[in-house]
């Protein structure tokens, strides 16, 4: 099954050059409960694993995963990961579970994923694999009934200009590139195979009310939105220091054309001179001179990802409040009668 | 054996009672995801398996509940008396199961199938010397009496003075943790395919939509007592009176300020929220005709 899958795969990527565009992420049941159970049991540590399944034309089948041990920073258990990735693969392979990478998984508090490692890590991805994903599911969430389960992807024009390595503005212009444009989402399918739907419907309790139901009609969100409202502030400081940044080198920027300027209509001056005494004029421009050293222009990735951070947290806040608004008539009618 | 013949009795050793003699009770309790892996596994099977094994994992809690929480398949191989477990396999992917969790450990195994049969006793003794007392879990994916049967077992030794005879195997209660399930939502694991994942709100609605059918049946029971036609019962009416006296009694006035101040909270968190949208997108305009300068 998995070398059939990999033949396909193989004469996939030979026939066409150009890979249509990711348009679903297509997940088991089986792998959503995965990641769940292991983002849960080890909130509020974030964890990560990895996403096995077939990439199928425009559609990228999530069929398993497995979770990836803590890590720590020493050097030798790095080494022990990577091992126990290349272990865990085969021995998958072995039960005929799909083993084709297809991505990572990774657990967040507060939806406050949008950071320089994970864009890293998924760059790392994309290099060994043409199309990657990366599933985030917010275990803090949960207890709101919600299923806060993400797929993303960095667009394309995002990659090209991370490779480029540059973010200075002139850049980001001629692309009409703006902080919107990082990340991609996929909308995601659940699929189950035909036994877990039969078990599923077997097993189904009978109660009209589910657990589900009991989260959403809680009505103290107000740690949730406290919780949020601190990571807003966080993020808003965050992105003051960075707009303090560029004023920096906005300053310094305009000090320097200042500085130029001078020294250019010095040079001229002293050039007329000379031309009046019939003395060869001096160059126009002096490179060992500091003053025409350019000064380098700081990333506006940083502030890039905290607006991401913030519009987010604003998305989650103006959510949330809005259920409020509903439980909050609700418990007024319920009182009414 | 002549004189050990006075002495010889059929022996029923129950296992728990060796292992934990205060809870005599076992009860396994079995996560949704280990169903969804015993599925997935035996969808995957290799062509000439009859069955599934795999190894289950968990903890054991401290009143006796054996918590089943994750598993994996183990290859084997079975023919009509002897059965191959791949050992080498089952070692490595136990290691690896223990680098990410190492809370849980070895409970039992599970097959599929409708019962017991005559390989289960060899691999339930293999698993037997890898933990006291496993479990042995069967899930019938075959649907063999209509429907899909999740039934756990002990093993209990018969033996005769010192030797052993037979294995019994021992059905034991099991409890389905359907609660992370009903969290994600049933209609999403129901169903072979779901387009798209519910947002905040749809589940809002449905709950809402249930909350309300929900009244509706009480009042049209409440009613149709009241009128004579349905004869009282006084365990519901108790039911119900417990649930009308679970809303706190508020004086309307009480009420009225508490449910404003909450609101006037809500509106000021999404007015700032609004706000500090408005100014990022402000921002990037003017970032971007600064660059423009």
């Amino acid at each position: 099954m998995a070398t059939m899958a990999r033949s396909f795969l193989q004469a996939i990527s030979k026939d066409e050059a150009v890979a249509p565009p990711l348009r679903v992420v297509q997940i088991e049941g089986l792998a959503v409960l995965k990641i769940i159970k292991h983002c849960k049991e080890f909130a509020p540590t974030l964890v990560t694993g990895q996403l096995l399944g077939l990439d199928v034309g425009s559609v990228l089948e999530v069929t398993n995963c497995f979770p990836f041990p803590v890590r720590d920073d020493d050097e030798e258990i790095e080494a022990d990961g990577a091992n126990y990735q290349l272990e865990m693969m085969r021995c998958l392979r072995e039960v005929n579970v799909d083993n084709n990478t297809v991505g990572w998984y990774q657990s967040t508090v507060l939806g406050s994923y949008q950071t320089v490692e994970l864009i890293e890590t998924f760059m790392n991805y994309q290099e060994n694999i043409k199309r990657c994903v990366c599933i985030i599911y917010d275990p803090s969430k949960a207890d709101l009934g919600v299923l806060a389960l993400k797929a993303l992807k960095l667009s394309d024009s995002f990659m090209e200009l991370y490779r480029g390595g540059n973010f200075t503005g002139e850049k980001l212009r001629e692309k009409n590139f703006s902080w919107m444009d990082i990340f991609e989402e996929i909308p995601i399918k659940v699929s189950n195979s035909a036994l877990v739907s039969a078990f599923m419907t077997e097993l189904e309790t009978d109660t009209p009310v589910s657990q589900g139901d009991y989260d959403r009609l809680h009505s103290s969100t107000t740690p949730f939105l406290e919780n949020n409202m601190e990571f807003l502030i966080k993020c808003m400081d965050d992105l003051s220091m960075e707009q303090q940044k560029f004023q920096y080198y906005y300053r310094n920027l305009s000090r320097q054309q200042a500085q130029q300027q001078a020294w250019l209509q010095k040079r001229r001056t002293e050039n007329m001179a000379r031309k009046a005494t019939g003395e060869e004029p001096l160059p126009e421009e002096d490179p060992s001179n500091p003053i025409f050293k350019p000064i380098p222009e700081p990333s506006r990735l940083e502030s890039f990802l905290i607006t991401n951070q913030v519009s987010n947290f604003c998305g989650q806040i103006n959510g949330v409040a809005g259920q409020n608004f509903s439980r909050l008539y609700l418990t007024k009618a319920l009182h009414e009668n | 054996m002549a004189a050990a013949s006075e002495h010889t009795v059929l022996q029923f050793v129950a296992p728990s009672l060796t292992a934990s003699p205060t809870t005599p009770v076992l009860t396994a309790r079995i996560h949704p995801l280990v169903i969804f892996n015993v599925c997935d596994c035996f969808v995957r099977r290799p062509d000439s398996a009859e069955r599934v094994i795999g190894t289950l994992l968990g903890s054991i809690l401290p009143d006796g509940t054996v918590d089943i929480r994750n598993s994996y398949a183990v290859p084997h191989n079975e023919s009509s008396d002897q059965v191959a477990v791949d050992i080498d396999y089952h070692h490595n992917m136990l290691a690896s199961h223990l680098k990410v969790n190492p809370k849980e450990i070895i409970v039992g195994w599970y097959s599929t199938g409708a019962g017991v049969n005559g390989g289960s006793a060899l691999i339930h003794d293999f698993y037997a010397r890898e933990v006291t007392n496993p479990i042995h879990l069967t899930v019938d994916t075959g649907f063999t009496n209509g429907e899909g049967t999740i039934k756990a077992f002990v093993s209990s030794n018969l033996s005769l003075g010192d030797r052993q005879l037979a294995a019994q195997f021992q059905e034991i209660p099991v409890d389905l943790r359907m609660v992370e399930a009903e969290r994600l939502g049933f209609d999403l694991l129901k169903s072979t395919a779901v387009d798209k994942l519910p947002n905040d709100l749809e589940g809002m609605e449905l709950t809402m939509e249930r909350l309300l059918t929900l009244i509706n049946d009480v009042h049209k029971y409440v009613d149709s007592v009241v009128e004579g036609q349905t004869t009282p019962d006084n365990n519901i009416g108790r039911f119900i009176a417990d649930a009308i006296a679970s809303l706190p009694k508020l004086p309307p006035q009480v009420f009225d300020n508490l449910a404003n101040d909450s609101l006037q909270d809500q509106l000021l968190l999404l007015y700032l929220s609004s706000i500090t949208r408005t100014q990022l997108s402000l921002a990037e305009k003017l970032n971007t005709a600064a660059q423009m300068l």
